[in-house]
């Protein structure tokens, strides 16, 4: 064992041992992947949100990387919530992690701008208005901006429902951020 | 023929082509008007008011509405893919649409069987599809601001929200992201990087900067980017190379800030009423 380890050949075993314990949940739209990450994580599942392997990448997409120990148990449960997913693959590599670091700038103590990779919105800072949006390049942003604009952020659809792209999720980003910094 | 495609966010909206005209509240365009927005109505906007201002055509329109669900970008990517070289098309700029791999790679498959390939300038989605399939090196120009300037640079990103952490916290470092953008391929020879400094370039080098008039409450405004592309594009249209239409969009839109003298609740249309004033004084200012 020894001379195999110094070859590496065992520790590439142990990586294969490893590498078959997760799989990956594909879904149609980014977004739906916010509701799905909200419910297993509720349910105490261990769970990344990932970019999906190439054979599955359209450009803009996400997907779920979970135990594939639970997979009956996960995929019953999403069919139980309608939010089956479009399919369930084992995988062997790491997916990229969607960028969480959010940028804030506060212009004239008065509106409060977060940046989120590369969706903004700013707020007023008295009344919770969201007074603009900018940045993305999906087509749901034009119409999230269209929705959320002159709204509070707590009367304002919320982009993880109502938006379907990565700059949809993005935008989820800042506006969680806003929220935690201002309340709601 | 200056075309420029995106999708607009009215739901079924089916695909439309024709000539932009300007009107009192947004575009039309094949009789349908579309309110004035952030991303394809503003940059079609400002592409329009350069080709009025220079004398030429107006551009046309492709647009389809999209709200995320696809439909509208699929059916703008096949018609591009199926009738790009019967459409005596010279310059095209391509904006918001779902980035779609396989998609986009048909229209780059037409474009090569093209004996006369139009400029190509790609912005927002267009852009990140662009570089997520290995492409860049099919157009004339990028317009990215910090963010996708930082997901240009990062060559394992498909997206910008997947743009990793360190690249993203590089950004006070714009022209070591542009090195990086260039040196992994991911960048058009002319890159017009939209921020506090705008830095024009050209095949790997920076050739350019823009730092004045600074008007810091541009940046929340959505849309403010869409009308520099919109502006390179009708320039390129116009006869001027790249490196200058980039100067000349890059003062424009400064120049159209302070006119507004927005803050960060203003809305694109303002800043859009003070376009041509401002081109007519960078014009001067330039000779």
């Amino acid at each position: 064992m020894g001379f195999l380890n110094k070859l590496g050949f065992a520790k590439k075993d142990e990586d294969k041992k490893e590498s078959v314990t997760r799989g990956l949940l594909v879904f149609a739209h980014p977004t739906t992947v916010i509701s799905v990450e909200e419910i297993l994580r509720d349910e105490g599942y261990t769970i990344r949100v990932v970019s999906p392997p190439p054979a599955y990448r359209t450009g803009c997409d996400l997907s779920v990387e979970f135990p594939l120990e639970a997979e009956a148990a996960i995929t019953e449960l999403l069919n139980s919530v309608g939010m089956a997913p479009l399919d369930v693959v084992p995988i062997t590599s790491k997916g990229m992690e969607p960028l969480q670091f959010v940028r804030t700038t506060v212009y004239d103590d008065r509106y409060v701008m977060i940046r989120a990779a590369n969706m903004k919105m700013t707020v007023d800072k008295e009344t919770k208005t969201i007074v603009n949006i900018s940045g993305g390049g999906c087509p749901d942003v034009p119409f999230l901006a269209t929705a959320m604009l002159g709204k509070t952020l707590s009367d304002a659809p919320d982009p993880g429902e109502v938006g379907f792209s990565l700059c949809a999720y993005s935008l989820n980003t800042s506006r969680e951020e806003l929220i935690r910094i201002l309340g709601a | 023929m200056l075309l420029l495609a995106g999708s607009v966010p009215v739901e079924k909206l089916p695909l439309l082509i024709g000539p932009i005209e300007v009107t009192a509240n947004g575009i039309k365009i094949d009789g349908h008007e579309l309110p004035m927005n952030r991303g394809n109505e503003a940059m079609m906007t400002a592409a329009c008011l350069i080709c009025q201002e220079y004398g030429i055509d107006a551009p046309v329109g492709m647009v389809a509405g999209d709200i995320g669900k696809r439909e509208g970008s699929i059916a703008i990517y096949k018609h591009l893919a199926e009738h790009l070289p019967e459409m005596d098309v010279e310059v095209m700029t391509l904006h918001y649409v779902m980035p779609d791999l396989k998609l986009n790679k048909k229209i780059l498959e037409t474009v090569d069987t093209m004996e006369n390939k139009p400029i190509m300038i790609a912005d927002a989605g267009s852009m990140y599809v662009a570089k997520a399939g290995g492409d860049s090196h099919y157009y004339t120009v990028f317009t990215p601001d910090l963010g996708e300037t930082a997901f240009l640079a990062d060559e394992k990103a498909d997206h910008p929200s997947f743009t990793r952490g360190f690249i993203f916290n590089m950004e006070e470092d714009v022209p070591e992201l542009i090195r990086r953008a260039y040196a992994g391929n991911n960048a058009a020879p002319t890159m017009f990087v939209k921020g506090k400094i705008d830095y024009i370039c050209q095949d790997g080098e920076i050739v350019d900067t823009i730092d004045s008039p600074l008007v810091a409450t541009m940046e929340p405004i959505g849309g403010t980017g869409d009308l520099i592309t919109g502006m390179i594009s009708g320039l390129i249209y116009a006869g001027l190379s790249p490196l200058q239409a980039c100067r000349i969009a890059g003062r424009v839109n400064r120049v159209a800030g302070e006119l507004a003298q927005p803050t960060p609740a203003t809305q694109i249309d303002k800043i859009l009423h003070f376009l041509p004033q401002a081109l007519n004084k960078v014009q001067k200012q330039l000779g």
